[in-house]
């Protein structure tokens, strides 16, 4: 009678159980932080003043957000980072060429179902679509976990959101996603662990499942988990090596990472997915949703990329609908691969010619415009049209401009004519 | 603690607080004066020391930077009311030392520009005309993590005692 959560928190914490409620310090399996909030977290490890972090091996420092350094700052937080990581001999360093964080950390084999992974970033929560119990911290909270590597945590109650019916072919998880927040709020789900089940799930590949739990923050969530099942295995299997290649096939073997549906701690809510339409969050909150379809507006930039939807499968949609086209006049597009993989595999696949000769902008990978910290940046009353997952005020630049986010079907289409668009069926 | 309301909409998010252009900074001072500057320009020259933050629902919600609440530190704020908060913005400031005081049904009550008080023993807030308005009493580890300064003073306090 337990949730997934429940499930992991009774292991992570040494009890062999945990309620929703409970408060327990569990043992971290993996932490995470990258260039922008790794330098605040090593100030205040150095003041809490351990010398050695709990475990060299355990600690994954991707460098993503401000890569290339786009300046003095960000060049001498590199530098303290770097230094970091050969003071503890860090062992998972992934310096500016290998792509966002929660790309890299699920293809380079750091995620393993049933695990405790916390990251300086709030969309660690990402990693819940491999049965990882992984959740956004802060830096102080991460001082703490690099000295001790515990934490504590506040099991929390779970509402998992069943999901049936067949998508139409003009839609993704990011209309589902979408629509869920649209539902239940911005803050629908805070302090919940989100647990997205049913045959819509279970057919969907780990890409399309990370757009799900990538998102359950933006409902306050602080995780989103999928059962691990077969896809989950077949995706991990090549990528993990040595105690955690055992770890991964004794979880799947035990099967028994699912929610017991008669948990006093678990909430169900019903999704109908089978007639959804294209989705858009607009601005300047992304539980502000409304079908594509209703929309007049007209667009300065559109950006494809960001943890969200910046994987192959979302190059391949947008190029399936850019090839042979031109970008309207007047229109920038940025396309930002989210990690080496991706983008050498849509070099293979000639994804990137694509995007060259209809117009856009393809760069090298990393966060790109989607936190407005870096490259791509919107000014004064410009309009962007992203995949990534925040529209708030200011997330990419002005604080006058505006961001309106939906799939990379819709933002390839949009592109084409200039203004929010719904990709035809086909 | 006594101090005049700044107040806001639900909602909040920590772009808002601190626009992701300045997490390339760590230190309160430069951070701080580029608090809430979307919406108040030059938050940090206008607020008094010992002002409160009074937020609708959902205050800090979006990323996990603890630039933020640092930022809110920086300016002086002595602390932030709302009828609720995000839960890692929730675990920041209080890691940081910046005290967040929950009270449903606020927003009704409070005026911007308004001077408060709060009692922080009784749970209290104390409106200008007297109202009284109660928000949920801290854990005393909480209050201790506060009164230290933050969760590092608080667990260097420890290895010290
Ligand atoms: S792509 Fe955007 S949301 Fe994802 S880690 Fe980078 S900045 Fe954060």
């Amino acid at each position: 009678m337990s949730t997934i959560a429940e499930k992991i928190f009774a292991r992570a914490s040494g009890n062999g159980e945990a309620e929703a409620g409970d408060i327990v310090m569990a043992d971290i399996d993996i932490a995470m932080m990258h260039d922008l909030t790794g330098p605040l977290a090593v100030e205040s490890f150095n003041k809490i003043g351990t010398e050695k972090v709990w475990d060299s091996s355990k600690i994954v420092i991707p460098f993503d957000h401000q890569v290339p350094a786009d300046s003095l700052d960000s060049a001498n937080n590199h530098i303290l980072m770097r230094k970091f990581v050969k003071e503890q001999t860090i062992e998972n360093f992934y310096d500016v060429k290998e792509g966002v964080c929660h790309q890299v950390l699920p293809e380079k084999g750091h995620v393993i179902p049933g695990t405790v992974i916390v990251g300086a970033d709030s969309h660690t929560c990402t990693y819940g679509a491999l049965g990882a119990f992984a959740t956004g911290i802060g830096s102080t909270d991460m001082a703490m976990v690099l000295s001790t590597g515990q934490l504590w945590f506040k099991v929390p109650e779970t509402i998992r959101f069943n999901v049936e019916g067949k998508l139409k072919e003009n839609t993704s998880a990011k209309d589902v996603i979408l629509n869920i927040i649209g539902q239940v709020g911005a803050d629908g789900a805070t302090y919940k662990s989100c647990e997205f089940a049913g045959e819509t799930i279970s057919e969907m590949n780990i890409s399309d499942r990370m757009v799900l739990s990538n998102m359950a923050i933006e409902m306050g969530g602080k995780t989103g988990l999928i059962e691990p099942d077969g896809k989950t295995y077949d995706y991990l299997k090549d990528r993990v090596s040595g105690e955690n290649r055992n770890r991964l096939k004794a979880f799947i073997e035990k099967s028994n990472l699912k929610s017991d549906l008669d948990s006093p701690s678990l909430e169900i809510m019903d999704i109908d997915v089978s007639e959804l339409e294209p989705q858009i969050a607009c601005p300047h909150n992304v539980d502000n949703v409304k079908p594509a379809s209703e929309l007049d507006v007209e667009i300065d930039q559109v950006f494809i990329g960001s943890c969200t939807n910046g994987r192959i499968e979302d190059l391949r949609d947008a190029a399936r609908i850019l090839k042979g086209n031109k970008i309207a006049n007047e229109l920038r597009m940025l396309v930002i691969p989210a990690s080496k993989e991706t983008y050498l595999k849509a070099l293979d696949e000639g994804l990137i010619k694509i995007f060259v000769e209809a117009g856009a902008l393809v760069s090298a990978p990393c966060c790109g415009p989607c936190l407005g910290g870096h490259t791509g940046l919107i000014g004064p009353d410009e309009v962007s049209l992203s995949t990534s997952n925040r529209n708030f005020k200011g997330r990419q630049g002005s604080p006058e401009g505006k961001v309106y986010l939906s799939s990379a079907k819709v933002a390839a289409q949009s592109a084409i004519e200039g203004r929010i668009a719904v990709p035809k069926e086909e | 603690m006594k101090g005049k309301v700044w107040k806001f909409g639900n909602d909040i998010d920590t772009d808002i607080i601190l626009p992701g252009r300045y997490l390339i900074y760590t230190d309160e001072e430069r951070l701080s004066e580029h608090c809430m500057e979307g919406l108040v320009s030059d938050f940090k020259s206008k607020v008094n020391a010992g002002d409160f933050i009074l937020g609708g629902t959902n205050f800090g919600c979006g990323s996990s930077r603890e630039h933020a609440p640092i930022a809110i530190k920086g300016c002086g704020i002595s602390a932030v009311i709302a009828e609720s908060f995000a839960r890692i913005f929730y675990r920041n400031a209080t890691n940081v030392g910046v005290p967040l005081l929950e009270a449903p049904g606020v927003s009704a009550l409070i005026e911007d520009g308004e001077e408060i008080e709060v009692d922080m023993e009784n749970g209290l807030i104390i409106s200008e005309s007297g109202k009284e308005i109660e928000f949920k009493k801290l854990p005393p580890f909480m209050l201790e993590i506060l009164e230290s300064g933050g969760l590092i003073n608080y667990l260097k306090n420890q290895k010290n005692e």
